[in-house]
């Protein structure tokens, strides 16, 4: 029985997408092949503890999925429409040559993160038809109701279909751009999982940061040439390794500094760092998830805080500032100067970013422990008033409550 | 199935003639590739006229029905096959023109 169980569970997780993928290339209709895998994977869970697993579960649920939606189309009358659609969202074409396996599962990915459809509809698309996330999940973990996640994906497979969006992956020349929309879709459900917000929520979301790992696991397989995609895996990974570290037995944030290394996750480290070596080994130019894993890979290579390459950091955010001139990455930059020039240097640095940072706390937050650090508590405590007014993270706003507590005690 | 591309437009005047240049070659390159359905620009919002006949009377009302600081100032239809072939042609419509532009399928087969 708990071997049926593990078998259904093993087999959702790595035939859902394919199901759906290989539907919606049948049928040209995301709808349909959501709700004829949806229907497979309930009749599974029905069936198999009774008749036993089949011997090719992923080839059970497929036809069993075609044969729902066969059956929908029949029961709703509406084949000649449908067919219609069908024609219409279906591309026989074979893909560009891109390097990439010719997945439909691509084509999925592709489809769900397509730049006309806004940032939280691609992460809700992307959990739901490539995650096989259930729509109730997918709400609880944004802390929206279900029926606006509902809402939220019907409308946006309504975009796909209105505006014909093709299900196809893009061609080579549009490839890149197109890869890093959907990276930016798994690195947003990997930081909302990462850092979570939301006050009644806990501090980290394993759901959402194992699904973000997970599908950028799989678009690594089926693009294994794409630096970026290597790149966003290894930073998901050198992050994740140091997740039990990172929030205290009473659900407080551990600085990275103050982090007992030894929790870390040393096979996740050990991977990251292959990867991020990889990387270097193709002597091509690195793009920001690249940078962002090499920094995480330095610091991840340090036993002791003492050994971080400080200059190293330092060296890899100039690297990333020449490609992303942001605020955010100077701020991020910034804490790097300040363990190699010293915390004055630092503080010049994230001063001059107060009017395009005055609203996010990691801004104040930084702000406040340089003060701290240069023995000007009262603005220190300012800095942290303002940070725990505007962080979202239950963990974070304990950490620097603490902080901000310990400088009352010293004034 | 075809595609319209709107310009939109804050400021008032027409196109300059650099851009007048850049939208005609554009037009003859969509033209060539058997997507341009028509095009058209339009005068200013000021000269337009609002016309309500759904009462017993016929009502008209000078300006446009919506006062904004952004227009239409122009239009492309497209027929071009999927999404990413009309916004491909409207990326490049947008650099002719020098202005923002939106796209929007007409109903078709399955909307």
């Amino acid at each position: 029985m708990t071997d049926v169980h593990a078998a259904t569970t093993r087999a959702h997780r790595e035939q859902w997408a394919r199901v759906v993928a290989a539907l919606t290339r049948r049928f040209g209709d995301l709808d349909i092949a959501e709700e004829a895998a949806a229907e497979a994977f309930a009749t599974a869970v029905e069936r198999w503890p009774v008749d036993g697993v089949p011997p090719n579960p992923g080839a059970w649920l497929t036809t069993t999925a075609n044969r729902k939606a066969i059956d929908r189309i029949r029961r709703e009358s509406k084949r000649d429409d449908k067919q219609r659609e069908a024609r219409m969202l279906q591309d026989d074409d074979p893909p560009e040559p891109t390097g990439a396996i010719d997945d439909d599962r691509l084509r999925l990915i592709f489809t769900c993160c397509h730049p006309a459809l806004a940032l939280e509809a691609r992460v809700a698309l992307t959990l739901r038809l490539v995650g096989g996330l259930t729509v109730a999940e997918i709400a609880r973990a944004f802390l929206v109701r279900e029926t606006a996640m509902e809402q939220r994906i019907t409308r946006a497979k309504a975009k796909i279909k209105a505006t014909r969006i093709p299900y196809r992956v893009p061609a080579a020349e549009d490839l890149p751009l197109r890869v890093s929309g959907v990276l930016a879709t798994l690195y947003l459900v990997f930081n909302e999982g990462y850092l979570a917000t939301g006050s009644g929520s806990d501090p980290v979301r394993e759901e959402l940061t194992d699904e973000a790992i997970r599908l950028t696991r799989l678009i690594r397989a089926l693009l294994p040439r794409d630096g970026e995609v290597t790149g966003l895996l290894a930073l998901m990974l050198l992050t994740d390794a140091r997740r039990t570290a990172r929030i205290s037995a009473d659900g407080e944030l551990v600085a990275l500094a103050e982090q007992d290394r030894g929790g870390w996750d040393r096979a996740l480290i050990a991977e990251g760092h292959h990867l991020v070596r990889e990387r270097l080994a193709t002597g091509e130019a690195p793009g920001r998830y690249q940078i962002l894993a090499a920094i995480n890979a330095v610091h991840t290579d340090a036993r002791d805080v003492r050994d971080t390459d400080w200059s190293q950091v330092v060296a890899l955010y100039d690297q990333l500032i020449r490609l992303d001139p942001s605020p955010i990455v100077a701020l991020n930059r910034a804490i790097a100067v300040a363990e190699l020039d010293g915390p004055d240097v630092a503080l010049a640095v994230v001063d001059r970013l107060d009017g395009a940072l005055a609203n996010y706390h990691a801004y104040h937050a930084t702000r406040a422990d340089l003060l701290r650090r240069l023995g000007r508590s009262s603005l220190a405590r300012a800095a942290y008033d303002r940070a725990i007014e505007l962080a979202g993270n239950t963990a974070e706003t304990a950490y620097l409550t603490r902080r901000r507590d310990q400088l009352n005690r010293t004034l | 199935m075809q595609y319209l591309v709107s310009v939109i437009d804050d400021k008032s005047g027409s196109a300059t003639d650099d851009e007048m240049t850049a939208i005609d070659a554009f037009n003859a390159q969509a033209q060539a590739a058997g997507h341009w359905v028509f095009a058209g620009g339009l005068n200013a919002p000021s000269t337009a006229t609002v016309i309500d006949n759904r009462g017993s009377e016929t009502l008209f009302t000078d300006g446009p029905f919506l006062e904004s600081k952004e227009y239409v100032a122009g239009f492309w239809i497209f027929e071009a096959p999927d999404l990413d072939v009309a916004l491909k042609l409207a990326a490049d419509g947008s650099k002719a023109c020098n202005r923002r532009v939106e796209v929007r399928p007409f109903y078709g087969e399955g909307a």
